[in-house]
Protein backbone atom coordinates (compact mmCIF):
# COMPACT_ATOMS: atom_id res chain seq x y z
CA UNK A 1 0.00 0.00 0.00
CA UNK A 2 1.19 3.07 -1.22
CA UNK A 3 1.83 5.95 1.66
CA UNK A 4 1.21 9.80 2.50
CA UNK A 5 4.58 10.88 3.63
CA UNK A 6 5.10 13.87 5.23
CA UNK A 7 8.35 16.23 5.58
CA UNK A 8 7.99 17.98 9.04
CA UNK A 9 10.83 19.82 8.82
CA UNK A 10 9.83 21.41 5.38
CA UNK A 11 5.93 21.48 6.81
CA UNK A 12 4.94 25.09 7.37
CA UNK A 13 0.89 24.46 8.00
CA UNK A 14 -0.66 25.84 4.43
CA UNK A 15 -3.17 23.36 5.16
CA UNK A 16 -3.40 22.83 1.69
CA UNK A 17 -3.44 18.91 2.17
CA UNK A 18 -6.31 19.02 4.79
CA UNK A 19 -8.32 20.36 2.76
CA UNK A 20 -7.90 17.88 -0.40
CA UNK A 21 -7.60 14.97 1.78
CA UNK A 22 -10.09 14.95 4.85
CA UNK A 23 -10.35 11.49 4.35
CA UNK A 24 -6.58 10.96 5.82
CA UNK A 25 -5.56 14.32 7.17
CA UNK A 26 -6.90 16.72 9.72
CA UNK A 27 -5.07 19.59 10.91
CA UNK A 28 -3.80 20.31 14.75
CA UNK A 29 -4.35 23.99 16.34
CA UNK A 30 -1.56 25.33 15.04
CA UNK A 31 -2.52 24.47 11.35
CA UNK A 32 -0.28 21.05 11.16
CA UNK A 33 -1.55 18.20 9.02
CA UNK A 34 -2.16 15.21 11.62
CA UNK A 35 -2.93 11.45 10.01
CA UNK A 36 -6.68 10.08 10.73
CA UNK A 37 -6.09 6.74 10.38
CA UNK A 38 -3.56 5.92 13.50
CA UNK A 39 -0.94 5.66 11.17
CA UNK A 40 2.10 7.90 11.24
CA UNK A 41 1.86 7.67 7.04
CA UNK A 42 -1.43 7.74 6.07
CA UNK A 43 -1.78 4.49 3.41
CA UNK A 44 -3.39 5.99 0.60
CA UNK A 45 -6.45 3.63 -0.70
CA UNK A 46 -6.53 3.58 -4.44
CA UNK A 47 -9.95 5.50 -4.62
CA UNK A 48 -8.09 8.02 -3.03
CA UNK A 49 -4.81 8.33 -5.29
CA UNK A 50 -5.76 10.96 -7.49
CA UNK A 51 -6.81 13.14 -4.76
CA UNK A 52 -3.05 12.05 -3.11
CA UNK A 53 -1.36 13.26 -5.94
CA UNK A 54 -3.46 16.83 -6.31
CA UNK A 55 -2.44 17.20 -2.11
CA UNK A 56 1.22 16.28 -3.31
CA UNK A 57 1.14 18.97 -5.83
CA UNK A 58 -1.19 21.85 -4.49
CA UNK A 59 2.03 21.45 -0.74
CA UNK A 60 3.37 25.10 -1.42
CA UNK A 61 6.71 24.01 0.16
CA UNK A 62 6.41 20.54 -1.22
CA UNK A 63 6.48 18.71 1.96
CA UNK A 64 4.13 16.07 0.84
CA UNK A 65 4.96 13.02 -1.13
CA UNK A 66 3.65 9.51 -2.22
CA UNK A 67 5.59 6.46 -1.84
CA UNK B 1 -5.81 43.42 -46.69
CA UNK B 2 -2.76 43.98 -45.34
CA UNK B 3 -3.95 47.31 -44.24
CA UNK B 4 -6.64 45.56 -41.70
CA UNK B 5 -3.71 42.93 -40.62
CA UNK B 6 -2.00 45.62 -39.21
CA UNK B 7 -4.37 47.30 -37.54
CA UNK B 8 -4.80 43.61 -35.78
CA UNK B 9 -1.77 42.91 -34.85
CA UNK B 10 -1.22 46.34 -33.12
CA UNK B 11 -5.27 46.43 -31.33
CA UNK B 12 -3.71 42.71 -30.24
CA UNK B 13 -0.44 43.79 -28.77
CA UNK B 14 -1.85 46.69 -27.08
CA UNK B 15 -4.90 44.71 -25.78
CA UNK B 16 -2.67 41.85 -24.65
CA UNK B 17 -0.30 43.72 -22.79
CA UNK B 18 -3.08 45.36 -21.20
CA UNK B 19 -5.04 42.33 -19.84
CA UNK B 20 -1.14 40.74 -19.40
CA UNK B 21 -1.35 44.04 -16.66
CA UNK B 22 -4.91 43.11 -14.83
CA UNK B 23 -3.76 39.69 -14.50
CA UNK B 24 -0.32 40.21 -12.88
CA UNK B 25 -2.24 42.38 -11.03
CA UNK B 26 -4.39 39.36 -9.54
CA UNK B 27 -1.27 37.35 -9.19
CA UNK B 28 0.54 39.40 -7.08
CA UNK B 29 -2.64 40.22 -4.87
CA UNK B 30 -3.56 36.39 -4.69
CA UNK B 31 -0.03 35.63 -3.78
CA UNK B 32 0.37 37.98 -1.18
CA UNK B 33 -3.10 36.55 -0.04
CA UNK B 34 -2.16 32.87 -0.01
CA UNK B 35 1.02 33.83 1.94
CA UNK B 36 -0.95 34.45 4.66
CA UNK B 37 -2.61 30.82 4.37
CA UNK B 38 -5.55 31.96 4.65
CA UNK B 39 -8.89 30.89 2.52
CA UNK B 40 -10.15 33.73 0.25
CA UNK B 41 -13.13 34.09 -2.27
CA UNK B 42 -14.67 30.45 -0.79
CA UNK B 43 -12.14 28.38 -2.88
CA UNK B 44 -10.13 27.33 0.18
CA UNK B 45 -6.48 27.31 0.32
CA UNK B 46 -5.36 24.66 -2.43
CA UNK B 47 -8.13 27.14 -4.37
CA UNK B 48 -6.24 30.69 -4.10
CA UNK B 49 -2.83 28.62 -4.75
CA UNK B 50 -4.30 27.40 -7.75
CA UNK B 51 -5.87 30.56 -8.78
CA UNK B 52 -2.52 32.00 -8.07
CA UNK B 53 -0.69 29.94 -10.79
CA UNK B 54 -3.80 30.06 -13.72
CA UNK B 55 -3.61 33.80 -13.13
CA UNK B 56 0.18 34.26 -13.55
CA UNK B 57 0.48 31.38 -16.69
CA UNK B 58 -2.31 33.32 -18.35
CA UNK B 59 -0.61 36.55 -18.08
CA UNK B 60 2.68 34.44 -19.01
CA UNK B 61 0.47 33.14 -22.41
CA UNK B 62 -0.99 37.13 -23.10
CA UNK B 63 2.73 38.51 -22.63
CA UNK B 64 4.23 35.85 -24.77
CA UNK B 65 1.25 37.25 -27.54
CA UNK B 66 2.10 40.54 -26.97
CA UNK B 67 5.25 40.63 -27.85
CA UNK B 68 4.57 38.00 -31.00
CA UNK B 69 2.21 40.32 -32.53
CA UNK B 70 4.15 44.04 -32.16
CA UNK B 71 7.00 41.38 -33.60
CA UNK B 72 4.85 41.14 -36.80
CA UNK B 73 3.34 44.20 -36.49
CA UNK B 74 5.14 47.28 -38.97
CA UNK B 75 4.80 50.17 -36.30
CA UNK B 76 6.11 48.62 -33.51
CA UNK B 77 9.33 47.67 -35.15
CA UNK B 78 10.40 45.18 -32.42
CA UNK B 79 13.29 43.44 -33.46
CA UNK B 80 14.29 39.91 -32.17
CA UNK B 81 17.39 41.36 -29.71
CA UNK B 82 14.85 43.56 -28.05
CA UNK B 83 13.01 40.56 -26.78
CA UNK B 84 15.93 39.79 -23.92
CA UNK B 85 18.47 42.32 -24.62
CA UNK B 86 16.77 45.67 -22.80
CA UNK B 87 17.05 49.21 -24.17
CA UNK B 88 18.32 48.91 -27.69
CA UNK B 89 14.61 49.01 -29.32
CA UNK B 90 14.23 52.22 -32.11
CA UNK B 91 11.20 52.94 -30.35
CA UNK B 92 10.88 55.21 -27.12
CA UNK B 93 14.06 52.58 -26.03
CA UNK B 94 14.11 53.30 -22.44
CA UNK B 95 10.31 52.21 -21.62
CA UNK B 96 10.55 49.37 -24.12
CA UNK B 97 13.68 48.18 -22.10
CA UNK B 98 11.67 48.13 -19.51
CA UNK B 99 9.36 45.73 -21.21
CA UNK B 100 12.07 43.80 -22.05
CA UNK B 101 13.32 43.81 -18.42
CA UNK B 102 9.94 42.66 -17.60
CA UNK B 103 10.07 39.93 -19.96
CA UNK B 104 13.95 38.37 -18.55
CA UNK B 105 12.23 38.03 -15.01
CA UNK B 106 8.86 36.31 -16.28
CA UNK B 107 11.07 33.97 -18.03
CA UNK B 108 13.00 33.48 -15.18
CA UNK B 109 10.38 33.20 -12.65
CA UNK B 110 8.23 30.77 -15.13
CA UNK B 111 10.77 28.18 -15.52
CA UNK B 112 12.02 27.99 -12.18
CA UNK B 113 8.49 28.27 -11.19
CA UNK B 114 7.74 24.92 -13.43
CA UNK B 115 10.39 23.49 -12.10
CA UNK B 116 10.39 23.62 -8.50
CA UNK B 117 9.98 19.69 -8.00
CA UNK B 118 13.75 20.13 -9.05
CA UNK B 119 14.94 23.30 -7.80
CA UNK B 120 13.52 22.91 -3.96
CA UNK B 121 11.69 25.46 -1.91
CA UNK B 122 14.47 27.73 -1.04
CA UNK B 123 15.57 28.18 -5.00
CA UNK B 124 11.83 28.92 -5.66
CA UNK B 125 11.10 31.35 -3.01
CA UNK B 126 14.15 33.08 -3.42
CA UNK B 127 13.38 33.35 -7.04
CA UNK B 128 10.06 34.24 -6.62
CA UNK B 129 10.71 37.20 -4.79
CA UNK B 130 11.47 38.77 -7.96
CA UNK B 131 8.04 39.21 -8.60
CA UNK B 132 8.06 42.22 -6.40
CA UNK B 133 10.59 43.82 -9.08
CA UNK B 134 8.60 42.64 -11.99
CA UNK B 135 5.15 44.04 -11.35
CA UNK B 136 6.56 47.77 -11.04
CA UNK B 137 9.12 47.51 -14.07
CA UNK B 138 5.87 45.84 -16.19
CA UNK B 139 3.60 48.60 -14.95
CA UNK B 140 6.01 51.66 -16.04
CA UNK B 141 6.60 50.02 -18.96
CA UNK B 142 2.78 49.97 -19.92
CA UNK B 143 2.50 53.86 -18.51
CA UNK B 144 5.69 55.12 -20.16
CA UNK B 145 5.68 52.53 -23.82
CA UNK B 146 1.68 52.43 -24.35
CA UNK B 147 -0.20 54.63 -27.18
CA UNK B 148 -2.46 54.38 -24.59
CA UNK B 149 -0.62 55.24 -21.25
CA UNK B 150 -1.48 58.76 -21.57
CA UNK B 151 -5.22 57.72 -22.05
CA UNK B 152 -7.67 58.86 -18.80
CA UNK B 153 -9.27 55.51 -18.96
CA UNK B 154 -5.43 53.91 -18.90
CA UNK B 155 -4.33 55.67 -16.24
CA UNK B 156 -7.19 54.90 -14.36
CA UNK B 157 -6.88 51.67 -15.00
CA UNK B 158 -3.19 51.91 -13.96
CA UNK B 159 -4.45 53.19 -10.73
CA UNK B 160 -6.74 50.74 -10.24
CA UNK B 161 -4.10 47.80 -10.25
CA UNK B 162 -1.79 50.20 -8.21
CA UNK B 163 -4.12 50.39 -5.70
CA UNK B 164 -5.10 47.00 -5.34
CA UNK B 165 -1.52 45.79 -4.82
CA UNK B 166 -0.80 48.42 -2.26
CA UNK B 167 -3.97 47.51 -0.30
CA UNK B 168 -2.59 43.85 -0.40
CA UNK B 169 1.20 44.69 0.71
CA UNK B 170 -0.32 47.46 3.44
CA UNK B 171 -2.21 44.62 5.02
CA UNK B 172 0.77 42.41 4.73
CA UNK B 173 3.01 44.85 6.37
CA UNK B 174 0.93 45.69 8.67
CA UNK B 175 1.05 44.98 12.59
CA UNK B 176 -2.14 42.79 12.63
CA UNK B 177 -0.63 40.87 10.05
CA UNK B 178 -0.23 37.08 11.09
CA UNK B 179 2.29 34.75 8.78
CA UNK B 180 2.73 30.96 9.83
CA UNK B 181 5.14 30.47 11.94
CA UNK B 182 5.87 32.85 14.41
CA UNK B 183 2.52 33.19 16.01
CA UNK B 184 0.43 30.37 15.07
CA UNK B 185 -2.98 30.65 14.56
CA UNK B 186 -5.48 27.93 15.35
CA UNK B 187 -7.27 26.71 12.17
CA UNK B 188 -10.04 24.26 10.90
CA UNK B 189 -11.00 22.69 8.47
CA UNK B 190 -14.69 23.19 7.01
CA UNK B 191 -16.29 20.25 5.70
Amino acid sequence: MRRLLIDRTRCDGHGSCAELLPELLDLDEWGFPISLTGERDPAVPRSLAAHGERAVRACPLMALRIG
Amino acid sequence: MTAHLDTALWALGRGTGMVALVMFTLTLVLGIVSRSGRAALGVGRFGVAELHRTAALTGTGLITLHIGTLYFDPYAQLKLVDFVFPFLGSYRPFWLGLGTLAVDLLIVITVVSLLRERVGPRVFRAVHCATYALWPVALVHALGNGSDGGALWFRVLAGLCAAAVGIALSWRLSAGYVERGRVRIPRSVPR
